[in-house]
């Protein structure tokens, strides 16, 4: 669950990113946010993550005030989220399997629960033959559901994914959204930063529009339109 | 850190040295380099101290006593002199033993004829503390009965001026090396480290505590450290007993040089201590700022 209230953020460069969001997610909810480059959504990604502090107002994650979350806290906080990047940004001389299994071995999972987890999760995303792959070795698409699949195999509450389409085609881009609304389906919460219209529009999802640091539209019937 | 993880840590820590050979290669090298060259000052420090130690145990003073003494009346001032402070040892010297050692190897029948008589009774002084020869020239000189007091003040002055300074100049150069060393493994092992920035950011992401990411960099920086001094060891050993050798050889008895095996176990003990100082604290330095992510 996530809770954001009155937040803003101003950098040090005296940049005003965001000017009073007010944001409510519940557990098991698909969200899209989008907004124009430079709108606020980067800024929420790293105050949901804990990379930034806001400047005010309170920010609730998964149980966790991260206004005022202690250093030592926050790696624990991260285990509730999975994060999912554009870039995939996986370890490139790691295989697919180790790609996956590193983020158990990082919450001290035992070599049993990891062998046990980790050929579940590959075989969710559709890579149950490409353990052994090194990512380079991979599509976009498959790269992507291995980013998908590290993000998952935590069993975390909440899926966050930062234009996770952004460098695919259209059909694998499709792929990635049917997979995100499949573990959207097993009951993660799921959050999708995007700019792609069309994608947001072919699912009939929550959608919240940010303009400006500033919620300006947040509806149900699933359309792109906050340009309007 | 879980029990779990331990072994797993432990491995990549390990396969971290192997994997960034060329940057361990030059983390190892940079730290034999800097331990070979502090041991070799620390070795030259200490014979050099040995020898000073040597030269200012043959620093003597002489006293004559009044040539109108006695045999026995010159010995009864020998116990004035064994009550000054600085005084160590006052060995008696009669006129005949003075005499004998005046002619010392030269031919006897120049000194034919000469009389002991013409000589006089002496002590020969060793001292406790060289430094103060001047202090204790000056005493001898006002006990009843000497008539001379004769001692190379500037050589017993130069002696302890040297040891001192040796004393200073070990510990300075010493301290100086391994800061420089330390400056130059953090800098090898952050070089190695930025290869793997991404990889620590990552970590961070999937939710990695610091100690978690930090415990590989420590196991590869004690790797390091430990290969690191156990060369420069037995490198050091190798060159040092190829100059001691060498010094042997042209027969410069002036100069002290123990052996090797002699300072083995100090030498080790400075090796495997820096050597891990410098390998550990050297990762840890390098990585603090990559864990603010």
């Amino acid at each position: 669950m996530i809770d954001l209230i009155n937040v803003t953020k101003t950098y040090e460069t005296g940049t005003h990113a965001l000017n009073g969001i007010d944001m409510h997610i519940d557990d098991g909810e698909f969200v899209f946010l989008v907004g124009q480059s430079g709108s606020g959504k980067s800024t929420i990604i790293k105050l949901l993550t804990a990379e930034l502090k806001p400047t005010s107002g309170s920010i609730l994650v998964n149980g966790y005030k991260l206004e005022s979350i202690k250093r030592s806290s926050v790696p624990y906080m991260r285990r509730t989220l999975g994060v999912i990047f554009q870039d995939f940004r996986l370890i490139e001389n790691k295989t697919v399997y180790e790609n996956v299994a590193f983020a158990m071995r990082v919450i001290g999972a035992s070599n049993k629960e990891i062998k046990k987890r980790v050929p579940y999760v590959l075989e969710l995303v559709g890579l149950e033959n490409k353990g052994r792959r090194l990512p380079n070795e991979l599509s976009g698409g498959e790269q992507q559901r291995v980013a998908i699949a590290r993000a998952l195999i935590n069993n975390p509450t909440m899926i966050i994914a930062d234009e996770p389409t952004g460098n695919l085609d259209p059909a694998r881009s499709f792929e990635i959204m049917l997979l995100l609304e499949k573990i959207n389906a097993l009951g993660t919460t799921v959050m999708v930063v995007t700019h792609e219209k069309g994608l947001v529009d072919r699912f009939t999802k929550r959608v919240v529009a940010i303009d400006e640091g500033r919620v300006i539209s947040d509806g149900m019937d699933g359309y792109y339109d906050y340009e309007a | 850190m879980k029990h779990n993880n331990f072994g797993y840590l432990l491995g990549e820590g390990f396969r971290a040295v192997f994997k960034h050979g060329f940057m361990s290669f030059a983390a190892i090298s940079i730290t034999v380099a800097c331990l070979v060259i502090i041991n070799s000052f620390l070795l030259i420090c200490y014979n050099l101290n040995l020898t000073v130690e040597d030269v200012q145990k043959e620093t003597r003073i002489v006293v004559c006593i009044d040539e109108t003494y006695t045999e026995a009346e010159s010995k009864s001032v020998g116990s004035d002199i064994n009550l000054l402070d600085n005084v160590a040892n006052a060995k008696f010297i009669s006129r005949a033993e003075a005499l004998q050692s005046f002619i010392g190897d030269s031919d006897e029948s120049l000194f034919e004829g000469l009389d002991p008589q013409s000589m006089r009774d002496q002590f020969e002084i060793t001292l406790v503390d060289n430094a103060k020869i001047a202090e204790t020239k000056a005493a001898l000189e006002n006990v009843t009965g000497v008539a001379d007091v004769y001692a190379d003040i500037q050589v017993g002055n130069a002696l302890a001026t040297i040891r001192t300074v040796l004393y200073i100049a070990s510990l300075a150069i010493a301290a100086v090396l391994l800061v420089v060393s330390l400056i130059i493994i953090s800098n090898t092992i952050r070089l190695a480290m930025l290869d793997r920035r991404e990889e620590i950011a990552i970590m961070k992401m999937v939710g990695a505590t610091n100690s978690f990411i930090r415990f590989p960099f420590f196991v590869e920086g004690f790797i390091l450290g430990f290969i690191g001094a156990v060369l420069s060891f037995f490198i050091e050993w190798g060159l040092y007993e190829l100059i001691r050798e060498a010094i042997l050889n042209t027969g410069l008895e002036v100069l002290t040089v123990v052996p090797f095996t002699e300072v083995m176990i100090p030498m080790a003990v400075i090796c495997a201590g820096a050597g891990f100082f410098i390998g550990i604290f050297g990762s840890l330095m390098s990585i603090r700022r990559f864990l603010k992510v």
